[in-house]
């Protein structure tokens, strides 16, 4: 008998956990991995800040191959994960497959549109914030060459390139931008050695402002500024804190708030359709804290603030490489 | 292209190469006594890891490598136990190996320091910094040679130079010590050592070790020399580079650097010239990315004529059937 209770309270206890289970968000960790310092770390720091501040508890996994893509994501909707964040652009085509799949479970997908109903996505304007670091960092140069260099080869990085380009020419219309793409693999996310390579290179050709946008890669790049003495700007996460005086500035991309947006709302809240973070909605900015403050003039300052207003207002437009392949500022 | 350039291409150059080095000469000795190890990958890998680890625990960078050079060792005796005592097979041994070390890199790496699988950033003592030969600032007014000397010469860490007497101490070992002689003979005919009253798992073992301490340098450099910290898989391939240019040396010392030198010179090259102008046409930057690659395959292929191995390699030592 008492046998018997056991197996009913255990059984009890399960389907409570299940109905609790239920209302878990779900966060998939693309590759680069949770601590890239970038991107994914931004993400995971909106899903701390959401349990931190609500006591609630999420199921996350993290990617450790191209290949487990969809078997992660068809997972996640397995274990009623609701709604569930996938990370970055890799992720469309797969989606697009499994959404249809699970049609009560609600996607938010990041840096990608996918066009279902039960999808939000998520997209930033990164080229408006490149293009104030890019000026920032055009005021910043002395030598009037400027350095970029970017993770895998993809459209995504191309419109950081060009904003930045963009800016780098808006504060100084002689500079010469050199561009650098780690790879064209996703491995290309995470090879902080070739980073300082590619960074050292740039700075043997007289660059003297490198702006990171690689995920992972970044750190490498970040460092080999710092050992070069010049400057670098760091993306997606605030990171200025890694080289303090090396690091300018960091191209901000809340993917956290995004996040914590998503979880907060959880599935009742859930839109579908397409959100555009951008400069008016603070997705995306640049970073000034303790550890830059010194680096950013008030010329500076007041000719990033007044771009800013001007490409809110809608008098800069600055050109969107994913729009329609090409770059005015920037051959690739 | 001026100078600057050159010296720039050549001085990327010389770091790219360092890891292939060690690791191409790791493979030498291990091969030239005829074990196989396809594992020289594995052992960078998890040198690089301890390295960077113990030494950001420690704040020595020295204290690191040892570590690093420690746990590559622990791999080799690994691999010469299956392979040497248990007559295993020297291929199968090797590839578990690596799987063995990109996997418990990453476990240890995220209990130790919660950062998944990273270690944290290394900082001054616990990084190997470039040292400055003497009279870098009395040549600095000599033209070509000045600059020669302060971009190429001086200012790389000290495992830079320490690889390149590596080479000279593994010629001077293999062609001019009675050890190198039998080490020699027992990759080509091990009866014939053994015949000779000389034991032959005494030699492959001290071989192997011979390879680790050198694995541990390579893997060492990587993270505290040419990185600041481990991320995980950060060796990247190059294990597998340096036996390829094991063999395109043809198992030999000075052109094992020379063919080092020439890997590590494309992969600068790639780096350095993502985007460049050629008789008018705009080279696509996929282009360079693939053309080390390209001319590794044309190299490989058209220019080394037979690379023949040594012939006991691979098979295990059986004194008696």
């Amino acid at each position: 008998m008492s046998l018997m209770k056991t197996f009913l309270s255990a059984g009890a206890a399960l389907a409570i956990s299940a109905v609790a289970a239920l209302a878990e968000p779900g966060l998939i960790i693309d590759l680069g991995g949770k601590f890239d310092k970038s991107f994914n770390e931004s993400a995971y720091n909106g899903a701390k800040r959401w349990v931190d501040e609500t006591g609630g508890s999420y199921i996350e996994t993290e990617l450790q191959s191209e290949a487990q893509r969809e078997q992660n994501m068809r997972k996640m909707a397995e274990r009623d994960a609701n709604p569930i964040v996938v990370l970055g652009f890799a992720n469309g085509s797969t989606l697009e497959k499994v959404a249809p799949d699970y049609p009560d479970t609600s996607f938010a997908i990041v840096d990608m549109v996918v066009d279902a109903p039960n999808v939000k996505s998520i997209v930033f304007s990164e080229h408006e914030g490149s293009y104030l670091v890019g000026l920032i960092a055009g005021m910043k140069s002395e030598t009037g060459t400027v350095g970029f260099v970017g993770g895998m080869d993809v459209p995504l990085i191309r419109k950081f390139a060009c904003g930045y380009a963009q800016g780098v020419l808006a504060a100084n219309p002689d500079a010469k931008v050199i561009s650098s793409m780690t790879g064209t693999t996703p491995s290309a996310w995470n090879d902080p050695v070739k980073g300082g390579e590619l960074a050292k290179a740039q700075v043997s050709q007289g660059a003297d402002v490198i702006y990171a946008a690689a995920g992972g890669t970044g750190v490498g790049i970040l460092q080999a500024a710092a050992d070069e003495g010049v400057f670098s700007i760091g993306v997606d996460s605030n990171q200025n804190y890694l080289h303090p005086g090396s690091v300018l500035t960091s191209m901000l991309k809340r993917v956290d708030n995004a996040v914590y947006e998503v979880f907060s709302a959880g599935a009742e809240g859930f839109e579908p359709g397409i959100a555009v973070l951008d400069l008016e909605s603070e997705g995306v900015g640049y970073a000034v804290d303790e550890n830059n403050e010194a680096l950013i003039t008030d010329d500076i300052t007041a000719a990033v603030d007044e771009a800013k207003a001007k490409i809110i207002s809608g008098e800069i437009e600055v050109h969107d490489y994913t729009s329609d392949d090409s770059c005015p500022a920037l051959t690739f | 292209m001026d100078l600057a350039t050159i010296l720039a291409i050549l001085d990327a150059t010389m770091r790219s190469a360092t890891p292939l080095l060690f690791a191409c000469l790791a493979g030498l000795f291990s091969e030239r006594a005829g074990i196989f190890d396809i594992g020289l990958e594995g052992k960078l890998l998890i040198s690089a890891f301890f390295s960077a680890s113990i030494a950001a625990t420690t704040g020595s960078v020295w204290i690191g490598l040892l570590a690093g050079i420690a746990s590559s060792l622990v791999m080799s005796g690994i691999h010469g136990v299956a392979s040497i005592t248990f007559r295993g097979n020297q291929l199968i041994s090797g590839v578990a190996l690596n799987f063995l070390a990109s996997g418990i890199t990453v476990v240890v790496g995220e209990s130790w320091f919660g950062l998944g699988g990273r270690t944290p950033q290394l900082e001054g003592a616990a990084r190997f910094q470039p040292i400055e030969l003497p009279f870098t600032g009395a040549l600095s007014g000599v033209p070509v040679i000045g600059p020669v000397y302060a971009e190429l010469i001086s200012g790389h860490t000290i495992l830079v130079y320490l690889g390149i007497l590596a080479v000279a101490m593994t010629w001077w070992t293999l062609y001019r010590t009675r050890f190198g002689l039998r080490l020699r003979a027992v990759g080509e005919n091990p009866e014939s050592v053994d015949t000779a009253g000389v034991s032959v798992l005494r030699l492959r073992y001290t071989a192997i070790v011979i390879t680790g301490v050198l694995c541990g340098l390579g893997g060492a450099y990587l993270s505290t020399g040419l990185a600041a910290g481990f991320v995980k898989e950060m060796s990247a391939g190059r294990g597998f580079i340096a036996l390829a240019a094991l063999i395109f040396a043809k198992w030999r010392p000075w052109y094992a650097l020379m063919a080092c030198l020439l890997f590590g010179f494309l992969e600068a090259v790639g780096n350095r010239f993502q985007n460049i102008e050629f008789l008018g046409i705009n080279v696509p930057t996929q282009f360079m990315q693939a053309l080390p690659y390209i001319l590794t395959v044309v190299i490989l292929a058209g220019f080394v004529g037979k690379a023949i191995p040594p012939r006991a390699g691979g098979q295990p030592y059986v004194k008696e059937r």
